[in-house]
């Protein structure tokens, strides 16, 4: 896992094992994703980078049903519909592609985080964080 | 009628739609229009006011309609603009700044989903790269979760779509015409589930336009002019489910809905329970939905029953986008929210173009809403 390139480098506290990176504030608690300078909810800047969990369950989903437009960019075979959801990490709920099931997938589904390979509009082969059925809690 | 007040004394709106011409041509056509309905000249109006996302500057408008000389204010607030334009146009007025405003929002959309820049939002270019940046995964992700917590069926957002292609079909401006029944609802192609491509609206084209007087000068300008007895905006709080958010924070039903409805009614001395005409912001069935409790017009899940009656119906106790709203009209961003106040004007005036709510109704209501969270709203008397 060492040699795969983030998609975007801000957005993991490490990447193996996936763990993503939010800030948190020093003053309120409030924890927000991706990383942020000042706190929406009490505008102090007092955030320090803090590493989400790994493991949630599922709060709301979709399926993309149709292709977005670029800067989108849909794997090589071409566009497959692909649910995406919000997954409660317990101190903040984090949007994310779900790479499960349709048929499994629910309010309440736990699910735990993973990498998944896409491609930037340049070609280049990066990964993305995405969420998978925890099989353990499950 | 107390001279303070703020009244509408005229309105103008183009059919929505596709349209040949361009954005200006359509908002020139929508003034003139307002202007002959309220009886007077460009050359009258002393402060305009407009509003368009992506096809103009309103005011370039003055070189169409005359090169007068007045102040004229251009908003920019996505879907909330129109509602935006008229909070400024009544501020003019009842500061004692303008004696006749008028008011115009329009727009010309190319086909599609509407694209977003993820930089225009302070987003990272991963959020649009890996597909995230739709707006409508987000209205289907609020839906599934409203429904989950207070128990809404996937029949009442067919219900909400297909009461609103039925309001369409009777009305001239509308674009769509075409009823559709429950089941084609329903089995419609999954844009988003639980949301079917007929529980969707689509960007269009249109211009509306309004005149606004005050008090000391309506009853000389309309028969039956119509008080803005209130109009208010608000951004969101914190703890608010909006669209393009990576985040969330739990429990976010913290809606800016919530708070121009409040503070609309708290405005007008009225309260949701007097309403009897109603416009709410129906970009996709399940927003109409959330907005009917969000304004206030009824309990978090009470919608489920008051589908299944028909309530909202044109003949029902609380109607509702009764020309169709944004699913039979599309949506031209700048012009939607100035559409639902012109539909309730003529709806309390008596001559809607399309079906009109029985028994003379006297209180009227609107709301928008727009990204990346503000509401409008605003309470219509006569
Ligand atoms: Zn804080």
């Amino acid at each position: 896992m060492s040699d795969v390139t983030p998609v975007d480098a801000g957005l993991f506290a490490s990447l193996d094992p996936p763990r993503l990176l939010g800030s948190r504030c020093g003053e309120c608690a409030t924890v927000v994703f991706p990383t942020a300078q000042s706190c929406p909810r009490c505008s102090r800047a007092a955030m320090a980078p803090h590493a989400l969990a790994d493991r949630g369950t599922v709060w709301s989903w979709t399926v993309q049903g149709f292709c977005p437009k670029p800067p989108y960019v849909p794997p090589v075979d071409g566009f497959v519909p692909f649910p995406v959801g919000y997954v409660d990490l317990g101190e903040v709920i984090v949007e994310g592609h779900l790479l499960v099931d349709r048929a499994l997938l629910e309010i309440g589904t736990p699910v735990r985080l993973a990498l998944e390979p896409v491609r930037t509009a340049d070609g280049d082969e990066v990964v993305t964080y995405a969420f998978t059925l925890d099989e353990e809690a499950a | 009628m107390r001279p303070e007040d703020v009244y509408v004394v005229g309105g103008g709106m183009t059919a929505f739609g596709r349209h040949d011409g361009t954005g200006l041509d359509l908002a020139e056509q929508a003034v003139r229009g307002a202007l002959d309905d309220a009886g007077v000249s460009w050359a009258d109006v002393d402060f305009a006011v407009g509003g368009s996302n992506v096809s103009g500057k309103p005011d370039s408008l003055v070189s169409r309609l005359g090169l007068t000389g007045i102040a004229f204010s251009t908003v920019k607030n996505g879907c909330a603009t129109g509602g935006v334009a008229m909070a400024t146009a009544v501020s003019a007025l009842q500061a004692g700044r303008a004696d006749l405003v008028a008011v115009v929002g329009f727009d010309k959309h190319e086909r599609g989903a509407f694209a977003a820049d993820a930089a225009a939002y302070g987003l990272g270019s991963w959020y649009a790269t890996t597909g995230m940046m739709v707006t409508t995964q987000y209205f289907a992700m609020k839906t599934r979760r409203y429904q989950h917590e207070h128990g809404i069926s996937d029949r009442t957002l067919a219900r909400i779509s297909a009461r609103a292609f039925r309001n369409g079909e009777a009305h001239p401006l509308a674009w769509r015409r075409a009823p559709l029944t429950e089941e084609e609802v329903l089995a419609a192609a999954p844009v988003n589930e639980p949301l079917t491509q007929y529980m969707f609206c689509q960007p269009s084209q249109g211009a509306v336009a309004l005149v606004l007087a005050r008090g000391d000068r309506a009853g000389d300008l309309c028969d039956t002019p119509v008080r803005l007895a209130a109009v208010t905006q608000r951004t969101r709080r914190f703890g608010s489910f909006e669209v393009f958010s990576p985040w969330l924070s739990h429990d976010p039903w913290n809606s800016p809905s919530v708070d121009a409805a409040a503070a609309a009614f708290a405005e007008a001395g009225l309260s949701p329970a007097d309403v009897q005409v109603a416009q709410l912001q129906d970009t996709d069935s399940g927003s109409e939905m959330i907005h009917l409790a969000e304004t206030g017009l009824c309990k978090h899940g009470e919608q489920e029953q008051l589908l299944a009656e028909g309530a909202t119906d044109v003949d029902g106790a609380l109607p509702v986008n009764t020309d169709g709203g944004c699913l039979a009209n599309g949506e031209p961003v700048g012009a939607s929210g100035l559409r639902q106040v012109h539909e309730v004007v003529r709806q309390l005036q008596g001559r809607a173009p399309g079906r009109q709510v029985p028994g003379g109704p006297r209180v009227g209501f609107t709301h928008v809403y727009g990204a990346p969270g503000l509401s409008a709203c605003a309470v219509l008397t006569v």
